[in-house]
């Protein structure tokens, strides 16, 4: 198994080369002009002119790619063209928000959305799971920012439980962190919990129909220990796949999640970085992201073989 | 625990709250206007940057509410009768954050940086013998031609600003971002704290040296009374109303108007116009691409431009919000004229427009309007210009963008159907077009203009004239033939003037209206 993540990880530099290289063109052909934006309106076309050329931005496309994959190769993703600060110091301050907002996510996620699949596969046809299928049609209809506006609405604004906006690190108490990101973890878990759900009941329906179900059934087993020992267990590495492939939509989800409660996440850093044309955080970030997508990913490879000792590497 | 011991942990948790109170009277939570991304307001002239750097860079000299430029870092200046020499002196005392003390070296090493970037500035450096260190306080200018608003130039708040930094920063290229935020304002910024897009932090200076007068605008005592102001930067206009509500912060510089009838239900929020200046919408005429560059064309679009239709779409129906000004310049300022803007008063003539471009072959021509739809005033113009170019007889192509691209794709020269443009929309703070020397978007110098190159010699002399106008008079007379001109050149469209509110919580008190956020002398209680 070593060998084979090791086999991975050494895979994921070719796929990080393709990444930044379609991310550098990309950017390359979008239009838009960070020296625009930093001369302002007021500006003249000169002005903009000498802007641009002390950014370096009018150099060939070869010219700034090969540099920037230089710099990035000895550990530098560069300095963003607006605050002229380093990229990497960019999300070094993001990443923590984003991790805790993704991090609480997924446990509450996880914790609603698979009892309520086995829930549902267990009184398949009943009111329970009829109840878990509305609330699945539910998560996945309403968008993620409506989500979040109901939320700030009812429980910040009505109810002054939570506050409407901004983060707390953990260093400063788990209660003030979890009170900062419970709204948003709601919010953005919604999509993510109808959908864990819905492949849960699929799934347990598949393996509560197997022979060895009946057979543990008419041995007398409790209904707990089938449901969550036997069942759950084989119906695993469905469930942790769609873990994993839901990751990266929860990244996209953490840019409106970040946006609308004003976490001051990787989300944010990028969507802004997009709209201000900066170049480099925008690279640093997408290449962050593959980065983080690609080992999540493979850690989901590799538990599959926890959960199914059959499969082997 | 000994008995003391428990006495008095228990006297400092009941005390908590009155604690946590006083602190929080002492930090400001602002929203701004847009987000913090860089912090060089000489380099760049976004307002915001600007409105950040007034903070922490001071200014030699002032404007106050009149736009009088006022002493600021100076104790005073002598100026030759024919205004060609100009000796100033720096108060004592004066101390940048890293603790130096200000000199004369440092005001011109950033007098110099400033005057390549503003227009002022060049107009300064165009006729600048010697800008010479007379000692550690005392400097001169020496022009070849007199100079009569070198105290506006140095004091004006429009960016660029003439802010002072240290030698070592302002030797700075003009064309590059500075990088060490050391001024010697009221407030320090505390780099370690800022999170680009999300929170900027300015902490008190304690060796600022306060002026004795009292604080208006840029002029006078700028008394701090918090020890931080954090500004907050969340990137929706739902949340950050929310947060105003909720007391999450305490002063927001732009509320959307959608959410003003909310926020004015809400008694313990203040709401009052921002800036009194207000703004001037533009849509904006490439003059070097067909069919914008024959007069006749931009003449039909003021002759059917109806400024109450945009001003309606961009503030709504609250009529204290908008009025219609057939001007280039501010309305109630002292300046301001009217003067050769008949074609936008009155019935508005659809028909006419359509005869005239009839008669210039131009009835069908394709008109490529550029808008940034995720800026609000310029996506409310960009629907109304559509609507009216269809109305008059142009094939519109309606490419819907972002601020960004439009920032680019209008620097191009090229047709449209290169990556050009025929029409953009943007806005003027009023500020800036109380007269001509901030009003870049006047300039009608050809290739050297602004976005659209405007191309008139009659315009470029009425801006001389006002230059070298030698009183009140003169200048009035000089604003009002610039007026009539640039109606006759359409230099570009003003689209109404407009006006701004801000929102602040009932308990933070001494809230100005200014074109751009006064911190001194609020007090939050």
């Amino acid at each position: 198994m070593w060998a084979y993540a090791i086999r991975r990880i050494i895979a994921t530099i070719p796929v990080m080369g393709i990444v930044a290289l379609f991310v550098f063109s990309l950017l390359y052909l979008a239009p838009g002009d960070p020296a625009a934006i930093i001369a302002g309106d007021q500006a003249t076309p000169a002005d903009v002119e000498r802007i641009r050329a002390s950014l370096g931005l009018d150099r060939p496309f070869l010219v700034r790619f090969l540099e920037w994959l230089w710099n990035v190769l000895n550990g530098d993703l560069g300095v963003s063209i607006f605050t002229n600060l380093p990229v990497a110091h960019m999300i070094k301050q993001r990443i923590e928000p984003t991790l805790s907002l993704m991090v609480l996510t997924l446990t509450f996620a996880i914790s609603f959305a698979v009892p309520m699949g086995v829930v549902a596969a267990w009184k398949q046809g009943k009111w329970v799971d009829r109840l878990v299928m509305v609330v699945a049609v539910l998560g996945f209809s309403v968008p993620v920012f409506v989500v979040g506006y109901v939320l700030a609405y009812t429980f910040a604004l009505q109810l002054d439980w939570f506050p409407v906006q901004g983060y707390t690190p953990i260093t400063a108490g788990l209660g003030p962190w979890i009170n900062n990101l419970a709204l948003p973890a709601v919010a953005l878990g919604s999509a993510f919990i109808a959908l864990l759900a819905r492949i849960t009941r699929a799934t347990m329906l598949e393996v509560l129909s197997q022979d060895y179900v009946r057979t543990a059934k008419a041995k007398g087993v409790d209904q707990k220990t089938i449901l969550f020992v036997h069942g759950l267990k084989n119906a695993a590495v469905p469930i942790v796949t769609i873990i994993g492939l839901g990751f990266a939509g929860l990244i996209g989800g953490a840019v409106v999640t970040e946006s609308v409660f004003a976490i001051p996440g990787v989300g944010r850093l990028v969507v802004d970085a997009i709209l201000r044309r900066d170049y480099p955080v925008i690279q640093g970030v997408v290449l962050m992201f593959s980065f983080v997508y690609v080992i999540v990913n493979l850690g989901v490879d590799l538990l599959y073989t926890v959960f199914d000792p059959r499969i082997r590497y | 625990m000994k008995r003391r011991e428990l006495i008095s942990g228990v006297a400092a948790g009941l005390a908590m709250p009155a604690i946590a109170r006083a602190q929080g009277a002492r930090v400001l939570k602002f929203v701004p206007q847009a987000n913090l991304s860089s912090m060089d307001a000489v380099a760049g002239t976004q307002y915001v940057v600007r409105n950040a750097a007034l903070m922490v860079w001071d200014t030699l000299y002032g404007v106050n509410a009149k736009l009088e430029p006022q002493p600021q870092m100076c104790e005073g200046h002598e100026a030759s009768p024919d205004l060609k020499t100009w000796t100033f002196k720096l108060r004592p005392g004066l101390k940048f954050h890293d603790g130096g003390a200000v000199t004369t070296r440092d005001v011109i090493a950033s007098l110099e940086r400033w005057m390549v970037r503003d227009t002022m500035g060049q107009m300064i450096k165009g006729r600048l013998d010697a800008l010479e260190a007379i000692d550690d306080r005392i400097f001169r200018f020496r022009l070849n031609k007199p100079f009569a608003k070198m105290l506006f130039a140095l004091g004006k708040n429009n960016a660029p600003v003439a802010l002072i930094m240290p030698e070592r920063i302002a030797k700075t290229d003009p064309f590059k971002l500075i990088s060490e935020y050391v001024g010697s304002g009221p407030m320090k910024f505390n780099t370690s704290e800022w999170v680009p897009g999300s929170k900027a932090v300015f902490e008190k200076f304690a060796d600022y040296s306060v002026r004795p007068e009292a604080g208006e605008w840029l002029a006078g005592g700028k008394r701090m009374y918090f020890d931080r102001v954090e500004w907050l930067i969340p990137s929706d206009a739902a949340t950050a109303g929310a947060a105003l509500q909720n007391g999450e912060v305490d002063w927001w510089e732009t509320p959307l108007p959608d959410l003003v009838p909310l926020l004015k239900r809400n008694r313990n929020i203040n709401l009052d116009i921002s800036d009194p200046l207000g703004n001037i919408g533009s849509l904006r005429f490439n003059h070097l691409q067909p069919p914008f560059n024959d007069v006749r064309a931009r003449r039909a679009v003021l002759m059917a431009l109806s400024q109450a239709d945009y001003m309606q779409a961009v503030v709504g129906d609250n009529p204290d919000l908008w009025k219609e000004s057939a001007s280039y310049f501010t309305p109630g300022t002292a300046a301001y004229t009217d003067a050769g803007g008949e074609i936008l008063k009155g019935k508005r003539d659809i028909d006419g427009a359509k005869k005239l471009l009839a008669e210039a072959g131009l009835l069908g021509a394709k008109v490529t309007l550029v808008v940034a739809m995720d800026v609000a005033i310029t996506k409310a113009e960009g629907e109304v210009t559509a609507d009216l170019l269809k109305k008059i007889g142009f094939d519109v192509d309606f490419v819907a963008t972002d601020w960004g691209t439009v920032g680019a794709r209008r620097a191009k020269k090229d047709p449209p159907s290169q990556g050009g443009w025929n029409i953009f929309h943007t806005w003027h703070a009023g500020a800036d077009c109380v007269n001509p020397a901030p009003y870049t978007a006047l300039d009608a110098g050809g290739d050297k203009a602004w976005f659209g190159w405007p191309k008139s010699d009659g315009v470029q002399k009425a801006i001389a004239d006002w230059y070298d106008a030698p009183d009140a008079a003169a200048e009035k007379a000089a604003m009002a033939a610039i007026n009539r001109l640039s109606f006759e050149n359409v230099t570009y469209a003003p689209t109404g003037f407009f006006l701004m509110y801000q929102a602040w919580r009932s308990n933070v008190t001494g809230v100005v209206k200014a074109p751009f956020p006064v911190f001194w002398g609020v007090q939050k209680s």
